[in-house]
């Protein structure tokens, strides 16, 4: 880790003193226990801020779009799958962009790391040699780091980046083939089962659109969820159906543009499982169209691609 | 006085004979305030609730009146609740943010019929804070773990018993009929160990803060602070001063309900006017309404800052952008001109 905070410094330092970008999107020291902040570095001198480990949970692809200036950004897989998406879609001229890629390790979920301390409050964490410190008043616990990655992680095919121009760390080994068996138990119900759980998670969303938010495809000029007239969508939450709605929306918008970097499920404040969804969202792209979002910049995502009749054959 | 523990299920079952009673359970890995229907759905060892207890007070969506459009008219429904109500543990931030709802709901101009008519049934029982929050800075602010403003009853927990601090004349009566007995010695020596053991290593610097928004409107640093900021409401929503609003109907055929939701300075749709023109248009001066709003307009309208110190929006920005930074960076900013 500290290896490739150095080496993301010292490739940020020199980009912008060559000025060959006018800033660096990457991340910095957080403000909590295991956790890093997205970060805009515009002075060489600032590079020094960057640092790389297991909180650099976000998607960075999400503050790439449509940016004037030419810009670097630190890339994990997912980051870098999500912006092959979003250069299909326009969104990112490739022209000017630098990626420069990080091979990723995953990342830790801070939710799992409450629930294991079941109410003790965490005030200091280390990770070494694949082990997390977790430390607070009076109690000091040393778990595995894969007890702690986030489900998306445990379960990513790319975690070495895509699509890069200068790439730093050695690659990680790739996991076996996603079997999607957290989807088993979700797929195994009946209709009315599955309906019902999508309704108790969702009966505490509270509409604050962080899902919506930390997506990086989630950039409709206007979002259907905003629009006044017509209204689409209830405004107010009196009805949990309406917050179904939503997500159900969000989710097929999402249908083979979605590279399942959890980004939503991280953002989410209240804990709602969006991830059952999407991952359930991705695996049926998969299996009608044989499509995964964000691993080729050639291939058309097969909701923007003319759809043959051997594709229809399979509904 | 002094409340056994495992009194306190049966307190709260009987309060419910004549109060909606609202207390923090556990609702997936958190906490929120929700009314019971059993005392024993109570949880006390929380450090603080996800959303704020605000919205017993001011719902998330409230309904304010149907409507029901006739041949000879429209005939309207006001739907005002009247319940009395009780919250029980909730934080004494979460109470001071209740006084200054107080200053938004109830002012010379507008006396908000829905919000008043809840917050005056309704009675505050407080839980003090052995524990404080890593992320809690509620002394900056004015406020204290074991802060009584706002509260009639101040549960001070000692172990295996509250110690009971009447406040007012209403929490007094909660009391009638419980016959509890008084603080003794070794109680009241309890809970001075214990408020005196609740620090908080979390604070901000306020001081010279308001003169520098006072000015510093077209600085240079709001181009660069809100850079990370997603734009969604996580800090709002659960924040417990915050109280914007949308007002909406929702009609099916002749008939419908207007219903007040909570909105947020943090989306372009808050602003967005009729005829397209938004004077927020992008994320910097979304950003920077948010902390003038708390920091600057609050203290020039009602002479108090609208921040708590109670830490959520720290917690449940998915991008960590923290306001303790933010006020920091504020404060070292050069002081430039207002002039754009």
């Amino acid at each position: 880790m500290r290896e490739l905070t150095k080496a993301i410094q010292e490739t940020a330092q020199k980009l912008l003193q060559d000025k060959e970008v006018e800033l660096v999107v990457g991340f910095a020291k957080g403000s909590l226990p295991l956790r890093n902040t997205p970060c805009f570095i515009r002075q060489p001198e600032e590079a020094q801020k960057l640092v790389w480990g297991y909180g650099c949970e976000n998607n960075l692809a999400t503050y790439l779009r449509q940016r004037p200036e030419k810009l670097a950004v630190v890339a994990k897989g997912c980051d870098s799958r999500s912006i092959i998406e979003l250069i299909k879609e326009n969104q990112i001229n490739r022209e000017k962009l630098v990626i420069i890629g990080i091979p990723c390790q995953g990342m830790i979920d801070r939710k799992k790391v409450t629930r294991l301390l079941a109410g003790r409050e965490l005030l200091k964490a280390e990770v070494k040699d694949g082990q997390v410190v977790l430390m607070g008043k009076g109690f000091s616990e040393t778990v595995p780091c894969e007890q702690l990655l986030h489900d998306t992680c445990l379960t990513c095919q790319h975690p070495n980046p895509v699509l890069f121009d200068i790439m730093l760390g050695e690659p990680v080994p790739v996991k076996e083939a996603d079997s999607f068996a957290d989807l088993a138990n979700f797929e195994a119900k009946a209709p009315a089962e599955k309906r019902a759980y999508l309704i108790q998670e969702l009966s505490r969303c509270i509409r604050c659109y962080a899902c919506r938010q930390a997506c990086p495809m989630c950039f409709c000029e206007e979002c259907f969820a905003d629009c006044s007239m017509p209204q689409w969508l209830s405004k107010s939450s009196l009805n949990v159906q309406d917050n179904v709605f939503f997500q159900a929306v969000r989710v097929l918008h999402l249908a083979g543009r979605c590279v399942d970097c959890g980004a939503c499920d991280r953002a989410c404040p209240m804990g709602i499982d969006l991830r059952t969804l999407t991952h359930k969202m991705v695996r049926d792209v998969q299996e009608l169209f044989g499509y995964t979002a964000g691993v080729s910049l050639e291939e058309r995502a097969p909701l923007a691609a003319p759809v043959s009749s051997s594709t229809l054959n399979h509904f | 006085m002094l409340l056994n523990k495992d009194q306190l299920i049966n307190w709260l079952n009987k309060l419910m004979q004549a109060y909606q009673v609202f207390v923090p359970v556990k609702e997936g890995d958190y906490f929120c305030f929700k009314q019971i229907n059993s005392g024993d759905q109570v949880i006390l060892y929380y450090t603080n609730s996800k959303v704020p207890p605000k919205e017993v007070l001011f719902p998330r969506s409230e309904k304010l009146f149907y409507y029901r459009c006739e041949n000879d008219g429209v005939q309207l429904t006001e739907q005002i609740d009247e319940s009395k109500k009780i919250i029980v543990g909730l934080r004494p931030c979460d109470a001071k943010s209740l006084l200054l709802l107080d200053s938004v709901f109830s002012s010379d101009k507008y006396q908000d019929p829905y919000y008043l008519t809840r917050r005056n049934n309704t009675v505050l029982v407080g839980l003090g804070c052995n524990q404080p929050a890593a992320t809690c800075f509620c002394t900056s602010l004015g406020g204290g773990p074991f802060a009584t403003e706002g509260l009639d009853l101040l549960l001070v927990d000692i172990g295996d018993r509250y110690v009971v601090e009447v406040l007012t004349e209403r929490g007094r009566e909660l009391l009638s009929g419980m016959e509890l007995p008084a603080a003794d010695q070794e109680a009241q020596e309890a809970a001075r160990v214990v408020k005196e053991g609740a620090s908080l290593s979390s604070q901000v610097n306020l001081e010279g803060l308001k003169s520098k928004l006072d000015v510093n409107f077209y600085d240079p640093i709001w181009d660069m602070i809100h850079e990370k900021c997603l734009g969604c409401a996580a800090c709002t929503y659960t924040c417990p001063t915050c109280h914007c609003f949308d007002i909406v109907d929702e009609a099916a055929g002749n008939e419908g309900c207007r219903i007040r939701n909570w909105d947020a300075c943090m989306f372009p749709l808050f602003t967005l006017h009729g005829s397209g023109h938004n004077p927020r248009p992008t994320g910097k001066e979304r950003f920077r309404q948010r902390v003038m709003h708390k920091f600057k307009y609050f203290v020039d309208n009602f002479n108090a800052i609208a921040c708590v110190g109670c830490g959520r929006c720290i917690i449940n920005c998915p991008v960590n952008l923290d306001i303790r930074e933010v006020l920091a960076e504020i404060q070292g900013s050069e002081v430039r001109s207002d002039k754009q």
